[in-house]
């Protein structure tokens, strides 16, 4: 009974297992080492790629810039309709990618809420590169900073008045230990949120387009070139599939790594009483 | 005083108010009492942690707190050197980095003063509990602070390094002589550290005074309790030859040389109650018969428990007498040696 049960169970995860790889081995096994390289050679990967890193480089850029501050208010400070906060910059979420492309086209297109501004002071979002960038900040920011905050609280309040004590403002305790101490969780939450970027699809078709070389990232590029050169197509995917598994590495190896090198002081206080 | 602390507060947390005033000189005062009676929240007042509701705190002419003025400095703006419960070292720092972190004084000269020179690159996570403990008070000290606030600094260690540490502790505040404020729920720990003992319980001090004289004269039935002395409650009444009798709960009557009257509480040292297989004729006043029902053996010393009563006695004594649990005895104290307590109930 006990042995039957647990062979189902197994059998479960057996399933799961190889119902989630197999479409990631299908992809190397049908290209090949040498239709990888071939691939990877064309002019649309190349481009795809180079507009995708460029992208996502800016969109991280201000994700964690803003985004870590943001994180350490809401993680640090208690007030009225912080939850009401929290929940409106986690709504991307859950949002469907097509709702945020519409979106975005409607508040800073060139016929939208902040079209007839932007135009005026000469800048043109909808279709550039720019709207590749907000639309990976629009999707992709939720992932960190929601990680971000989780980070934040799990700082020992006490470090944090231990440095006051030591004399060193809000702003220099921010900077010399709730960072670092955080440091793991906002990694991990970094290389969330820019696999997130690299898989963006919805949003920027419909908000920046797919124009080759200025708009085309590599999810755009994949679902182009799947109906002219397969080969293309499964190229850039397969490297997709080797940059996703190393952030998700990244994820879980982060927190591990730095939580090794820094036990917490109550920690070790247990641990010398035993 | 030029040089003292100086602090009235009233703080209001979830389950009680912490209403404390106190002043401390060039000494060190202990805050005693069981824990979630509001002694660590004294301190992170002190430092600015805390916004008390009501109340003034000032280090000489420094006003650091002053509600009615408005005035609250943050923390980094008080001068104090705050040795936290754990220790609370930066774990991502050296100890070389965690003592230069709020960097005035030589840190090398630290170091060595704390013996932890050797320790200087390592980790807080690497090193033992005690050195732990240097390296916070080395830190804690290396800007100066004008009043220093050590917050259980003996609960982190085990048994074994706890009475090094704690001669260490006591040498290193004579020698600084700041205006210091200790808290732990040991009195043996406070006694052993402290000038004065402040005793709180529910947010409020009970009584404050030199460690001996709170042994000796408890003002109140927890006070006495806390120090290790032996209550036992009942009425009392004038009684014969100037005495005063009290009639304990269990009807056993009970006499005190000082005077007291109603509801009290007869307060006693262990080591003043002696015990013996049978009556005898001697000069103490007081015998209670009653079986053990303990014996706690501590050093060379063994507690027993015998009724309502604990006496302290020697070890070889408990042998000669053949105590053990069960065995009934006769406990005597003099009537001198009970002290007369005013019970609320």
């Amino acid at each position: 009974m006990n042995r039957a049960f647990t062979a189902v169970l197994g059998l479960a995860v057996a399933v799961a297992v190889v119902f989630l790889t197999l479409p990631l081995v299908a992809i190397f096994w049908q290209i090949g080492l040498g239709g990888l390289a071939d691939g990877l050679r064309s002019e649309v990967a190349r481009d795809a790629f180079r507009v995708t890193l460029k992208t996502n480089a800016i969109a991280m850029a201000l994700i964690l810039g803003v985004g870590t501050p943001a994180a350490y208010f809401l993680a640090t400070r208690r007030f009225r309709g912080r939850a009401l906060v929290v929940t409106i910059l986690e709504l991307p979420l859950v949002l469907p990618p097509a709702v945020a492309g519409i979106g975005l086209l409607a508040a800073f297109g060139r016929l939208g809420l902040l079209g007839e501004q932007l135009e005026g002071l000469g800048i043109t979002v909808g279709f550039t590169q720019a709207a590749v960038v907000l639309a990976i900040v629009f999707v992709a920011s939720p992932f960190y900073v929601r990680q971000a905050i989780s980070a934040f609280e799990a700082v020992d309040r006490t470090m944090l008045d231990a440095s006051r004590t030591l004399g060193a403002g809000p702003a220099k305790t921010f900077w010399r230990v709730a960072l670092p101490l955080a440091g793991g969780g906002l990694g991990a939450g970094a290389a969330l949120a820019f696999a997130r970027g690299l898989g963006e699809f919805g949003a920027t078709i419909m908000f920046a387009g797919s124009l080759q070389g200025v708009t085309q990232t590599v999810s755009l590029a994949i679902y182009q070139e799947f109906d002219v050169n397969f080969d293309t197509a499964l190229a850039i995917s397969a490297v997709l599939v080797v940059a996703s598994g190393a952030l998700l590495f990244a994820v879980k190896a982060i927190p591990w790594w730095t939580a090794s090198r820094s036990t917490s002081p109550s920690l070790f206080a247990r641990s010398a009483s035993t | 005083m030029v040089d003292s602390l100086a602090l009235d507060i009233s703080v209001p947390l979830r389950a009680l108010r912490v209403d404390v005033g106190l002043e401390v000189g060039r000494e060190t005062v202990a805050l005693v009492g069981p824990s979630g009676a509001g002694k660590t929240t004294v301190l992170r007042a002190v430092a600015g942690l805390v916004s008390p509701e009501r109340g003034r705190i000032a280090f000489g002419n420094h006003v650091w707190l002053d509600t009615e003025r408005r005035v609250d400095r943050p923390p980094e703006a008080r001068s104090v050197g705050y040795v936290f419960q754990d220790y609370a070292l930066f774990p991502h720092l050296s100890v070389r980095k965690n003592v230069s972190f709020g960097g005035l004084r030589q840190v090398d000269e630290l170091l060595e003063r704390f013996e932890i020179a050797g320790l200087a690159r390592a980790r807080p996570a690497d090193i033992s509990g005690g050195e732990r403990q240097r390296v916070a008070l080395a830190r804690a000290l290396a800007r100066d602070p004008s009043v220093l606030l050590l917050d259980e600094p003996l609960s982190a260690l085990d048994a074994h390094t706890r009475n090094g540490v704690r001669a260490e502790l006591r040498e290193l505040l004579a020698e600084l002589r700041l205006p210091t404020l200790l808290v732990t729920h040991d009195f043996e720990d406070a006694a052993a550290l402290a000038d004065r003992v402040s005793v709180v319980l529910d947010g409020r001090v009970l009584q404050t005074g030199a460690p001996a004289e709170l042994v000796l004269e408890p003002a109140d039935p927890f006070v006495a309790s806390l120090t290790g002395s032996v209550l036992l409650p009942g009425v009392a009444r004038p009684g014969p030859e100037g005495l005063t009798e009290v009639a304990l709960d269990d009807g056993t009557l009970v006499y005190a040389a000082e005077r007291g009257s109603g509801r009290v509480g007869v307060v006693l040292h262990p080591w003043e109650i002696t015990l013996a297989r049978s009556d005898s004729a001697d000069s103490a006043r007081n015998h209670i018969r009653a079986p053990i029902s303990a014996l706690v053996p501590d050093g060379d010393r063994v507690r027993v428990r015998v009724g309502a009563l604990t006496a302290e006695i020697t070890a070889a004594a408990a042998r000669d007498l053949g105590l053990e649990p069960g065995v009934t005895v006769v406990a005597s104290f003099k009537a001198t040696a009970a002290r007369l307590v005013p019970l609320a109930r």
